[in-house]
């Protein structure tokens, strides 16, 4: 079942925003671009900017077009927040 | 150390605030009240004579041997039974005395082999200490007599053997399987001079009994009435060393008992902190794969996969690894290589794996298990608590009222725990389980649960919010401690959404398929009955919404006010032994060791300038992601220290073609694994038992892995790494590995106050240990949240994708039992395959009856993915439309069925539910045939004859 690398890019990124989604349209938006700019490699942000876009869900979609543009997103929830260099609060110990 | 047993005071360590002074023998003694004479006596450096006391046990005051005389007490009273009293007067040695014990020892005596020189506990038998002690000459009675000293071996169990001939009936061994393992397999059957000991019924021996093989009876015995068969057949031990186990998240430390270079026996250790001297039978007894004849001790390469290994010098090896990974650095780019590491591995081992990524690589493309097993608990809990750790240490299950389990089988996965937690079930604690599963925490021996709530799986989250809906409706949320310690505005809206109707027990009774009284009641009891405290584990995070239901616990802890104290918390069980501390290390794809975003510039350039290296200011790809870049040509090297990911991951046809796509699999191993297949390079590993080096368990513990042997490869695992970025040009020169600790220590916050001297001093820190907590921090959130307010984040319920429908109407979720270790590498190479040769499918009834289906039978199981075989055991622990297996054989490979659904956050892989058909089989799938065939392909090496495995 496994499908492209572009398909599973696009699952993963409307997953994230109908995760979000509860938050409202605006700050699922924010909470999305957020999520993928911490944690996405350059490489799938570069073929996730590339593809058709009308792929994805609007939230989703929103959130794309927001990084692709360059704008770097306030983090939205303490899962993006890391500590500081010298700070040792922080944890996402799997 | 030499060989010398550990203490044994007699009975247990009392806590109290009193102290009560005594004297005993002349000496003043000053013990906690409630302290029995036989400890106070001990305590103070003393030895009163005793067969059936020992400290881990109840006092029992049976075998008679340790009268003594109080003054103003009439008679000689036990004092394994007496408890001190203030001013109380104790002798221990008078004539009377002696008189009394050597009458006792006499009876024993008279009934007991007198092959001491040929026993294979002799100078290690407290039968015979205490004859010594006593002082006992002769037997007036003789040895004609009836006695017991024709009784066979039960020879069954293969760690151990049962010679009821030795045996003194002093009933340890029932009362710690009772007491320390809960599992009651053993009585002591018939009365007086009949008595002997039983395990399970009449016809039953050890091994077809309920015996679990944990190992407290052979620990508890005072004879060789119950001892491992590896004493027998090598001796008694001559030196230990104290370390730590390889298998579980529990951390159980042990004693490794060594005659010269050979391992005796392993022997769980009484002041272990995690386990206090309790034990299961992989830690204790499952240690044999370290020697077994699949082990691979020398380095071997390949050109392509499809040719048979070489076996090669270190030298060889690593220029030809470091050739290939120099070769396509420079055409293809830093990004095209990548490593895993081990959460098997010490802290030492993994922080070297991701360096060795980062700095000598120059790519972030680093992961660790943790990926596929508690991924969505660092998300969940550090959006609501700020931080991610289990929250309590195992201790504080001792102060729980209410337990609820959710997603985990403690008694199989996390076995020393689950007898912890067992042990405060039988004192009275309330248990709630949420499984889809009977795991067998619901009714066992003397506990019940009070809720068992089967849900359909994948449904924890609305599950949790079913709870929460009316834990808020009906007024039973802790509002001075959301006041206090959370942020009031979110707790409100978070309160508003559970609220709503469409969140009730009852619409969404249609969703969980649990009834809605039920997840009323328990939830009423969470909340109300005092101490609650949340043990979760896979069951919860590998599904497409782990992280969101990690966030729905901790919301239920809050509302609760169940957070920051003893007998509370969120608890999150962990997989592998060293999961925490391969995550504390730096092994996930966006941060530095010590939680720290790789974006973040300063915190690079101390790294950068430690190191001397330029580190790419870009997050790496997670597994899951570098296989699809690796399908797509963008990814195109890969080391992998110590895991298996072709068994262990999700849609193993997917995982193997990317290993397949890759022009350098290294794979650093004991034996050749299922990912080995795919491999170019062969580094041979090293066994925890060969290596010094630090675990940090589930309590954020990190305790010290000793070596007690050479490594049969020539080199520790840190070595091996060393070598390599070596052979990268990376002039590492690391002696010991607490010269890597101190690294970690001075780059790292939460380890600031760690060292080697200090852990051999203490034997173990929980972080963080610095200037805020220099003696560490065992229960979290006291005071507050570590960062901020708690957080109550709103968590709707998404359905997954993975959806059952004609084709596959049944659901399929995955676990583990107790005999067997994750991908079975290390089990299946022991004694332990006896209790677990293969996976099985287990099907309720009534879906067995509806396919013609019956106990025994071959079965093909198929999901969307693909299709295995498996033999099936109908049981009605699991519900209708529901079937489980286990993932420990890779001839069936459970993961050739699941998906790549995963955690929206993570990329948790959704191991937990697959729409799958069952259907009749008579023989293997093409896939299985094909792949046993690749196997022994893969597996070939030059001058061998047959293959490895």
């Amino acid at each position: 079942m496994s499908g492209s690398t572009i398909e599973t890019l696009r699952r993963m990124a409307d997953q994230i925003a109908r995760n979000f989604e509860v938050m409202g349209h605006t700050d699922a938006v924010e909470a999305t671009a957020d999520h993928i700019n911490m944690f996405w490699d350059p490489r799938m942000k570069q073929q996730i900017f590339a593809d058709d876009r009308d792929a994805l869900s609007p939230i989703a979609r929103a959130a794309i077009d927001e990084l692709a543009e360059g704008v770097e997103p306030a983090h939205q929830t303490r899962a993006t927040v890391f500590n500081s260099a010298h700070e040792a609060g922080h944890s996402d110990a799997g | 150390m030499g060989y010398e047993r550990q203490k044994d005071f007699g009975t247990p360590a009392v806590r109290s605030e009193s102290q009560v002074t005594l004297t005993i023998d002349g000496r003043a003694v000053t013990v906690p009240e409630g302290t029995t004479v036989m400890r106070a006596a001990s305590e103070s450096g003393g030895s009163i004579p005793k067969l059936c006391a020992t400290d881990n046990l109840k006092q029992f005051g049976s075998c008679r041997l340790c009268l003594v005389e109080i003054e103003g007490a009439r008679g000689t009273p036990a004092s394994c039974t007496t408890p001190v009293a203030e001013g109380m007067v104790v002798k221990t040695q008078t004539p009377r005395l002696e008189k009394l014990r050597k009458g006792v020892m006499e009876l024993y005596i008279s009934d007991h082999p007198l092959d001491c020189l040929t026993c294979s506990a002799n100078n290690d038998c407290e039968l015979q200490d205490q004859a010594a002690a006593v002082g006992l000459r002769d037997v007036r009675y003789g040895y004609e007599g009836a006695n017991h000293l024709a009784e066979p071996t039960d020879h069954s169990n293969p760690y151990f053997d049962f010679d009821p001939s030795k045996c003194i009936v002093c009933s340890r061994c029932v009362r710690a399987c009772d007491e320390v393992q809960g599992t009651f397999a053993l009585t002591v059957d018939g009365r007086g001079f009949a008595s002997e000991i039983s395990a399970g019924q009449t016809l039953d021996n050890f091994m077809s009994s309920e015996c679990v093989s944990c190992g407290a009876c052979v620990q508890a015995c005072p004879t060789a009435t119950l001892q491992e068969k590896k004493v027998k057949e090598v001796g008694k031990p001559e030196r230990s060393v104290v370390t730590t186990c390889a298998y579980c998240g529990v951390g159980c430390t042990f004693r490794a008992e060594m005659r010269g270079e050979q391992l005796v026996r392993m022997v769980p250790y009484k002041d272990g902190k995690a386990n206090r001297g309790h034990s299961c039978v992989k830690g204790r007894f499952a240690w044999g794969y370290a020697n077994h004849q699949d082990r691979i001790t020398s380095p071997m390469i390949r050109d392509s996969i499809d040719q048979p290994w070489r076996e090669v010098s270190w030298d060889e090896a690593l220029t030809y690894a470091a050739d290939r990974l120099k070769t396509i650095k420079a055409k293809h780019g830093a990004r095209a290589l990548g490593g895993i590491t081990s959460s098997r591995c010490t802290n030492e081992e993994t922080f070297l794996v991701q360096k060795l990524i980062r700095g000598g690589f120059g790519s972030n493309n680093v992961d660790t298990c943790a990926r596929v097993c508690h991924s969505p608990t660092g998300y969940g809990l550090k959006t609501t608590f700020g931080t991610s750790a289990g929250t309590q240490d195992f201790d504080s299950v001792e102060h729980s009222d209410v337990i609820l389990v959710i997603g985990a089988n403690p008694t199989d996965g996390h076995p020393v725990f689950g007898s912890r937690m067992k042990q405060r079930l039988r004192q009275g604690a309330k248990l709630i389980v949420i499984d889809p599963r009977r795991i067998d925490l619901v009714k066992s021996p003397h506990i019940e649960a009070a809720h068992h709530l089967p849900l359909q799986p994948g449904t924890n989250v609305a599950l949790l919010t079913a709870i929460a809906h009316v834990i808020v409706t009906e007024g039973l949320a802790h509002e001075d401690f959301i006041r206090e310690r959370c942020d009031w505005d979110e707790y409100q809206d978070w309160a508003r959404f559970v609220s709503d109707e469409k969140h009730s027990p009852e619409v969404l009774e249609g969703v969980t398929r649990v009834p809605a009284q039920s997840v009323r009641e328990a939830a009423r009891l969470f909340a109300t009955g005092g101490n609650g405290a949340i043990y979760y584990g896979l069951g919860v995070t590998e599904h497409s919404q782990g992280s969101s239901t990690v966030m729905a616990i901790a919301n239920l802890a809050m509302v609760t006010g169940n957070i920051g104290r003893d007998g509370v918390g969120v608890n999150p069980l962990r997989g592998q032994n060293n999961v925490q501390g391969a995550c504390d290390m730096g092994s996930f794809p966006h941060e530095l060791p010590g939680y720290r975003h790789i974006s973040d510039a300063e915190t690079r350039a101390l790294f950068e300038q430690d190191w001397g290296v330029t580190l790419d200011a870009e997050p790496g790809l997670r597994i899951n992601n570098m296989l699809d870049a690796a399908v797509d040509g963008e990814f195109r090297a890969i080391y992998i220290q110590g895991e298996d990911i072709l068994q262990s991951d999700p849609n193993t046809k997917h995982v193997a073609a990317g290993l397949e796509a890759m022009e350098c699999v290294i794979v650093h191993d004991l034996f050749l694994n299922e990912t080995a297949n795919y491999a170019h390079i062969f580094l041979p590993g090293s066994t925890f038992l060969e290596k010094d080096g630090t675990f940090t368990n589930a309590e954020r513990r990190i305790q010290p892995v000793r070596k007690v042997m050479e490594p049969a490869n020539g080199m520790s695992d840190w070595e091996v790494t060393q070598a390599l970025a070596n052979a990268l040009d990376l002039n590492w020169n690391y002696t010991h590995p607490s010269e890597i600790l101190d690294e970690i220590a001075r780059l790292t916050p939460s380890f600031a106050g760690v060292s080697w001297e200090r852990l051999e001093r203490e034997d173990s820190l929980q972080w963080p240990v610095n200037e805020q907590y220099p003696d560490g921090a065992p229960v979290m959130h006291v005071d507050g949240f570590v960062r901020g307010k708690g957080k109550f984040v709103v968590t709707e319920y998404v359905p997954t994708d993975e959806k059952t429908g004609p084709r596959f109407p049944l659901l399929l979720t995955t676990g583990r039992i107790l005999s067997q270790y994750n991908v079975g590498a290390q089990t299946r190479r022991t004694e332990n395959v006896q209790w677990h040769e293969e996976d099985l499918l287990e099907m309720h009834p009534s879906d067995a009856d509806n396919r013609g289906l019956k106990d025994g039978d071959w079965t093909k199981l198929t999901s969307r993915t693909g299709e295995t075989t498996l033999r099936l055991k109908v049981t009605d622990r699991v519900a209708p439309g529901v079937v489980y297996t286990t993932f420990h054989h890779p001839a069936t490979q459970a993961n050739v069925v699941t998906t790549d659904f995963s955690d929206w956050a993570t990329n948790c892989p959704e191991y937990k539910v697959t729409a799958v058909q069952v259907m009749p089989s008579n023989g293997p799938s093409d896939w299985q045939e094909g792949y046993v065939d690749l196997t022994e392909r893969a597996r070939r090496i030059e001058g061998e004859m047959e293959p490895a495995e």
